[in-house]
């Protein structure tokens, strides 16, 4: 199973396994990770789920969509090209040892 | 540690979000969560969407069991709750246990409404509330030839737009005389009507459903209409809305009229109780009109401003109500309410889509999109800001929020 790695603000890293055909926002739900929030559940209807992408790996889960960045812009902390909604990366194979930055705040 | 409990009825969104929000603003009692359904909570908007398509109950929760043991929520899944004792501060449950309370919060939510239809009790007669419900309606809709929606609001329609993809004819059937006529306008019911007529689905609208018909083993074989018109369909859902599940409040003597009534507070008559979400009506900060919301936004919001005024933060809840239904591709959004508009102006942007932006008196009120996520956002970020948005103002930006609200 792919491992995806969430690294806390202060620096603290999580490395946890992934099924395939989850997204970043649903693995960190099912293991605890903190600091994904994600009150829609994945609808794409609020930015608490956002991460930044680390720049090794976004070339490979790629960048926003213009809606996805429609909703980045109402996020709670400040918005980078790597910003992404974690709930729009779909696990893979090919993201084994994905690397994901959490931000300061998600509400 | 404080020795305050706060007992919460119901493990929906507002009951999950209730617990968490309790925790994260600092509460250090106990906190016991009680559902009815069996399991850890989930999220219910999937059940009309993803989840008829993929199955995966797992992904729905919303939270792992470790979340409720590291927080120290007390949660009792599969529990109904039977009776509230206000005086001695306790619940009952079904089983006759007393649990005991300092702060009780009603998430009691909603049930679905049965229509006065005749023969409802038949086989392959299918409702949509919980995770049974949607697992029972996704085992027996791939062996569905035609599928009749009876209502066609937002569970209707999302479902309608589900079976279509299967490959299963769909025919719905509304009383009134455009789909989802209680939540939106008519120029976004139109567009809806066209999309789902465009992907082979027969709508029938100002048409009631007197009876279904049994094939003669108990099964339905059909419908009757009021005007005596037979449509045949092996598969029926019923989605005739739903009704506040209020009753419990009641009986123990609550000021309940359509729901829970609430203060601005989201305190019932008795201020050790609070109730949220679809089971309660509340004063709407912007109209003043009590209005009672089935959304998600609703309950967790309804639960992060009892959360605060549990810690000692008390504020009158004003947040903005929005609303979305992912039907087929195309989203709809919706921010604010639009009852009392008196003018309207709809705008096909470019970019495909459709923006429909409610005035009343001059001033914005609501703004309904279809696949345009930045107005919508725009539309939300205008309306929690407070300060009236004149229909002038817009117009001199050609109607166009995302640029208005960057300018402003």
């Amino acid at each position: 199973m792919p491992k995806i790695t969430f690294v806390s603000p202060e620096g603290g890293r999580t490395t946890v396994e992934a099924s395939d055909g989850d997204s970043v926002m649903q693995t960190a739900l099912a293991n605890g990770v903190e600091g994904i929030v994600a009150e829609c559940g994945g609808a794409m209807m609020c930015a608490t789920c956002h991460c930044y992408v680390d720049e090794d790996w976004l070339a490979r889960t790629g960048t926003a969509s213009d809606e996805e960045r429609s909703m980045l812009d109402f996020a709670a902390s400040e918005v980078r090209p790597e910003s992404r909604l974690s709930c729009q990366i779909t696990v893979t194979g090919d993201l084994d040892g994905l690397t994901v930055h959490l931000p300061d705040a998600q509400i | 540690m404080s020795s305050e409990r706060v007992v919460i009825v119901g493990g929906g969104h507002g009951g999950f979000q209730m617990a968490a929000s309790l925790r994260s603003e600092g509460f250090s009692g106990g906190i016991t969560l009680i559902g009815e359904e069996p399991g850890l909570p989930y999220q219910r908007p999937p059940l009309s969407k993803a989840f008829l398509k993929d199955g995966d109950a797992a992904r729905l929760h919303f939270r792992p069991q470790a979340f409720f043991e590291t927080n120290n929520i007390e949660l009792i899944p599969g529990t109904r709750v039977s009776r509230i004792d206000p005086a001695r501060k306790h619940v009952t449950t079904a089983t006759g246990d007393a649990i005991g309370y300092d702060h009780l919060v009603l998430a009691t939510g909603s049930r679905n409404v049965r229509p006065p239809v005749a023969n409802l009790h038949l086989d392959n007669v299918l409702t949509l509330r919980n995770l049974a419900d949607a697992a029972d309606l996704r085992a027996r809709l791939s062996g569905a030839r035609h599928v009749l929606v009876i209502g066609g609001g937002f569970i209707g329609m999302e479902f309608a737009a589900v079976a279509a993809d299967f490959g299963v004819a769909v025919t719905v059937i509304e009383g009134a005389g455009r789909l989802m006529a209680r939540t939106v306008s008519g120029a976004v019911s139109k567009h809806f009507l066209a999309l789902h007529e465009g992907r082979g689905t027969t709508v029938r609208l100002g048409r009631f459903v007197s009876e279904l018909i049994d094939d003669g083993t108990g099964r339905v074989a059909g419908v009757r209409l009021a005007d005596g018109t037979r449509i045949d369909g092996d598969m029926v859902l019923i989605a005739a809305g739903v009704t506040p599940n209020s009753e419990l409040a009641s009986e123990a003597g609550l000021a309940v009229s359509d729901g829970i009534d609430v203060d601005e507070f989201l305190r019932t008559s008795d201020p050790a109780i609070s109730a949220l979400g679809d089971c309660c009506n509340f004063p709407d900060p912007v109209s003043g009109n009590r209005v009672r919301l089935e959304s998600v936004q609703a309950a967790t919001d309804h639960a992060r401003a009892i959360a605060r005024r549990l810690t000692g933060k008390p504020a009158p809840y004003a947040a903005v109500p929005w609303f979305w239904s992912d039907q087929s591709h195309f989203k709809l959004q919706i921010a604010g309410l639009g009852s009392g508009a008196d003018e309207q102006v709809a705008l096909e942007p470019e970019s495909g889509g459709l923006v429909v932006i409610n005035f009343a008196s001059g001033r914005l009120l609501s703004v309904e999109t279809v696949n345009s996520a930045s107005a919508h956002m725009s539309a939300r970020r205008l309306l929690a800001s407070g300060r009236p948005v004149a229909q002038a103002d817009l117009a001199a930006h050609n109607y166009n929020l995302v640029d208005y609200a960057r300018a402003v």
